[in-house]
């Protein structure tokens, strides 16, 4: 327990770090917002009032202080666009949480049985036809596959209408079909490289000493797989698929263009092009948050399978 | 109750045979010393009586008999049933030979999970049965542990207990004291020849060590470059050594004279 | 014969060897397209528009009548060169920061790993397209960006691996006989590591085409004529309905990119050991 409490503080501590930086980062090159805002109007006496209503007159350290306090209390500042950040986070984090998730899922359950269907193949043909395949696979650049995905399911066959994306108040049944398309385009190359982890580590472990052992008892292949094998080769697995898990989001920012999804990834994008610094700033905060929480979460499974990595169990 | 009939075996990325020609037998209750230096070909013989032969990656002919049955061409599902049943196993190192994620009371019981019908409780009771027997201190304890809490004398005995729990015809050691301190090696060599003596369990135990091959085993085979040079009981090659390569190695073992200290 | 037919088997040297030929041929028509191709890419015909893929017109042209090979082509050679230049900055620099590090140890080792440790954690994407809200989308400064955002991975990598060498038997005979650090680094270290670190650029290679077209996709790289892959395929997908081919080619460049380097390094990382398979 100790040492869940530990990781946590230092979950805390990161995400301070990654807003402190993302911070100074806008501050120091994004030239002043005031004068931005009042475009061709902006005389000095009108700048400086500005700047005094904005509180960017305030000392660095307070301003990044009460940018702080408010972000932990649900304020996280009001767009350039006008309307609070928080609302525009609020409705479009729905999306971009379920696409994650969704597409996680996908990648859980198809890598793993047929990345362990993969370890019997040996070296022959069919591992190395199972070798090229999967490099092609991970060729596939998601938001090219998304196109693809478009072309033959929405324009050919009609199973889904491109760019009519429901949303969660009108069907959920209809978003999660819609949603379907995206996860499987982004799914697909995370697939291809989680099977190649997989298969990867377990015949690495295949070539351990304990597996001699586990044969020398009696066991037969599928015994010697799933009693002692698996469980040895999941760390770096579980590990492998929290930096999946970042790369899903990084992915999802492009795919949500190809779909016309009102996500977190769009809202990103097109405040990097107006310069809505405010909402650019909390969006990075909050996306690196779940990357941390990823990784933190991987933290604790292994060491929940692994008695060796200390902490939780002892 | 064993007999190996000239056993060959060449691996297909070597140049030579492993196992030239390897002729043995051992009898029910008697523990035979495989002595020989590294590529001598002990190791191979042990694997293969043991059932570990990669069979795609070599070459093999001969024959293995464990009462009359041939071991080595024998159909893996035949193979599984004797692994672990008949023969049992313990490796030089005890700390990667066992499962690091399977709590080693599991481990010493996995045989009898394998190969008879007793329930949990049963199982769990013949392992600490068989815990005790290789003196492991508070063996209920012991069996909640995981094998990286365990010292490597603790481990050598859980191996062992590991692989008698079923009372194997036939225990095969290779070098299971050559990672061990020297007062922990006694240790072992007494609790094997404890456990001949009690449950009159055969053993076929290999070493490049003399000195602990003379402690255990009442015949000893030496073996050079894939071929036996010579057996017999094991006082009388320490006395009289026939071959050249015996004379040199009885000769290389270093003696306490009076005096020299 | 029967030992070569053996060796491409063996299914490492076979990858190997596709992924060597597919990223050859498609190198050099690269090159080709910097210096000709078959049509002015930005030449816009009106007789011409929509076709599918033909003799004259390879893969067929869009709806302003353009061909579209040869825009393609020119299209991958931005994107093979952003790609190039961000590993050679990132593996050079990644490689340098990570020998030292590793090699030397001490506090600024620990110190650096940690913060490479989170940096790393994040996917690259999101710096990159962090860095060029605040410097510009020119295919130059997504270059050097994406090159800055790529060391850290190649620094770890590299520090692993020196630090694991630091004290292996051949190294201290080297200092023993008074090399001085630098040979040591790069005479000896450095050509065994290169099983690790190789792979490891081919990986980078195939992640900075991906960074680099998505980033084109979004618009964030480049100007037109400058466009590359990603910007092609996000005009194609506008044509999707009437010019499907459009976006199958574009893209299906960048997938050969990723796939003919990717074949390279697995053939460079080798099959696992199947003792006891």
């Amino acid at each position: 327990m100790k040492y869940a409490v530990k990781k946590f503080l230092m979950l805390l501590l990161t995400m301070v770090a990654v807003s402190f930086l993302a911070f100074a980062a806008f501050q120091l090159v994004a030239g002043d917002p005031a004068t931005n805002l009042l475009g061709t109007e902006a005389t000095p006496e009108k700048v400086a009032t500005l700047r005094h209503e904005m509180g960017l007159d305030r000392p660095f350290l307070i301003q990044y202080g009460s940018w702080l306090v408010g972000f932990v209390t649900g304020d996280l500042g009001e767009s350039y666009s006008g309307g609070p950040v928080a609302d525009l986070l609020a409705a479009r984090l729905p999306v971009t949480l379920v696409l994650s998730l969704l597409t996680f899922a996908l990648t859980v359950l198809l890598a793993l049985p047929l990345g362990l269907r993969s370890v019997r193949y040996g070296s022959g043909v069919r591992s190395a036809v199972h070798t090229v395949v999967n490099q092609f696979l991970m060729a596939l650049p998601p938001f090219f596959t998304g196109i693809l995905l478009t072309w033959l399911f929405s324009i050919s066959l009609q199973w889904f209408r491109h760019g009519a994306y429901p949303g969660f108040a009108v069907s959920v049944g209809g978003s999660l079909w819609y949603l379907l398309f995206p996860a499987t385009a982004i799914a697909i190359p995370r697939i291809a490289q989680t099977v190649r982890m997989l298969r990867s580590t377990v015949l690495t472990e295949m070539d351990k000493d304990y597996v001699r052992t586990a044969i020398a008892r009696g066991n037969d292949r599928p015994g010697v797989l799933y009693r002692h094998v698996l469980k040895n080769s999941l760390v770096p697995v579980v590990t492998f698929l929290a930096q999946t898990m970042a790369e899903i989001v990084a992915a999802s920012i492009v795919v949500e263009q190809v779909f016309n999804l009102p996500g977190l990834g769009r809202l990103l994008l097109t405040s990097i092009g107006s310069r809505d610094y405010p909402t650019v700033q909390a969006i990075v905060v909050v996306l690196a948050f779940w990357v941390v929480l990823a990784n933190t979460v991987a933290d604790l499974v292994n060491r929940c399978i692994d008695p060796r990595l200390g902490g939780v169990r002892t | 109750m064993l007999e190996i009939r000239d056993l060959h075996v060449k691996f297909h990325s070597r140049r030579r045979e492993a196992v030239s020609g390897v002729s043995l037998s051992i009898a029910d209750g008697e523990i035979l010393g495989l002595v020989g230096e590294s590529g001598s070909g002990k190791s191979v013989t042990a694997m293969s009586v043991a059932g570990l032969l990669p069979r795609k990656q070599c070459d093999y002919s001969g024959n293995i008999l464990l009462d009359g049955a041939d071991l080595l061409h024998a159909d893996r599902s035949v193979l599984r049933k004797i692994q672990g049943r008949e023969i049992g196993v313990v490796f030089q190192e005890p700390q990667s030979s066992l499962d690091p994620l399977m709590k080693v009371g599991k481990q010493v019981e996995e045989c009898l999970y394998l190969h008879t019908d007793l329930t949990k409780a049963e199982r769990r009771a013949r392992a600490l049965t068989a815990m005790t027997a290789v003196e492991l201190p508070e063996p209920d304890v012991l069996y909640d542990k995981y094998p990286h809490e365990l010292s490597g004398g603790m481990l050598q005995r859980a191996m062992i207990a590991a692989a008698a729990v079923t009372h194997p015809k036939l225990l095969l050691l290779d070098e299971p004291t050559t990672a061990l301190d020297v007062t922990i090696q006694a240790q072992i060599l007494e609790l094997l020849k404890k456990l001949n003596r009690e449950y009159g369990m055969s053993m076929l135990f290999i070493s490049h060590n003399l000195n602990v091959v003379r402690k255990l085993s009442s015949r000893v085979a030496v073996m050079q470059t894939g071929v036996i040079v010579e057996t017999g009981a094991t006082e009388e090659v320490y006395a009289n050594p026939q071959h050249p390569y015996t004379k040199k190695l009885v000769a290389a073992i270093p003696t306490r004279k009076k005096g020299n200290f | 014969m029967k030992t070569l037919k053996k060796a491409v088997l063996d299914h490492r040297n076979g990858c190997f060897l596709a992924g060597c030929i597919i990223t050859g041929v498609l190198l050099a028509l690269i090159l080709l397209g910097a210096v000709w191709t078959p049509y002015d890419p930005t030449a816009m015909s009106g007789s011409e528009k929509l076709m599918g893929p033909s003799l004259a017109h390879l893969f067929g042209t869009d709806n302003f009548g353009r061909d579209i090979f040869s825009r393609v082509l020119k299209g991958a050679g931005v994107t093979a060169l952003v790609a190039v230049g961000t590993v050679v900055i990132g593996a050079v620099c990644g490689t340098l920061i990570g020998a030292l590090t590793g090699y030397f140890g001490g506090a600024v080792d620990e110190l650096l790993m940690r913060f490479n440790d989170t940096i790393t954690a994040f996917p690259s994407i999101l710096l990159a397209l962090v860095c060029v809200t605040v410097f510009g989308s020119g295919k130059y400064q997504v270059l050097l960006v994406l090159g800055i955002v790529f060391i850290p991975s190649f620094a770890r990598i590299a520090r692993t691996a020196f630090s694991s060498l630091r004290d292996a038997n051949f190294v201290q005979s080297a200092r023993l006989m008074g090399a001085k650090p630098a040979r040591i680094l790069f005479v000896h270290i450095l050509p065994n590591t290169l099983h690790v670190l190789l792979p490891a650029v081919t990986i980078g290679f195939n992640n900075a085409v991906l960074a680099e077209a998505s980033m084109s996709f979004l618009g964030l790289c480049g100007q037109p004529p400058d466009a590359s892959l990603g910007a092609l395929l996000s005009e194609a997908q506008g044509m999707l309905a009437s010019a499907p081919w459009y976006a199958l080619c574009s893209g299906g460049v960048i997938v050969g990119l990723i796939f003919g380097v990717g074949l390279i390094g697995e053939g460079l990382q080798g099959g696992k050991g199947e003792r006891n398979a």
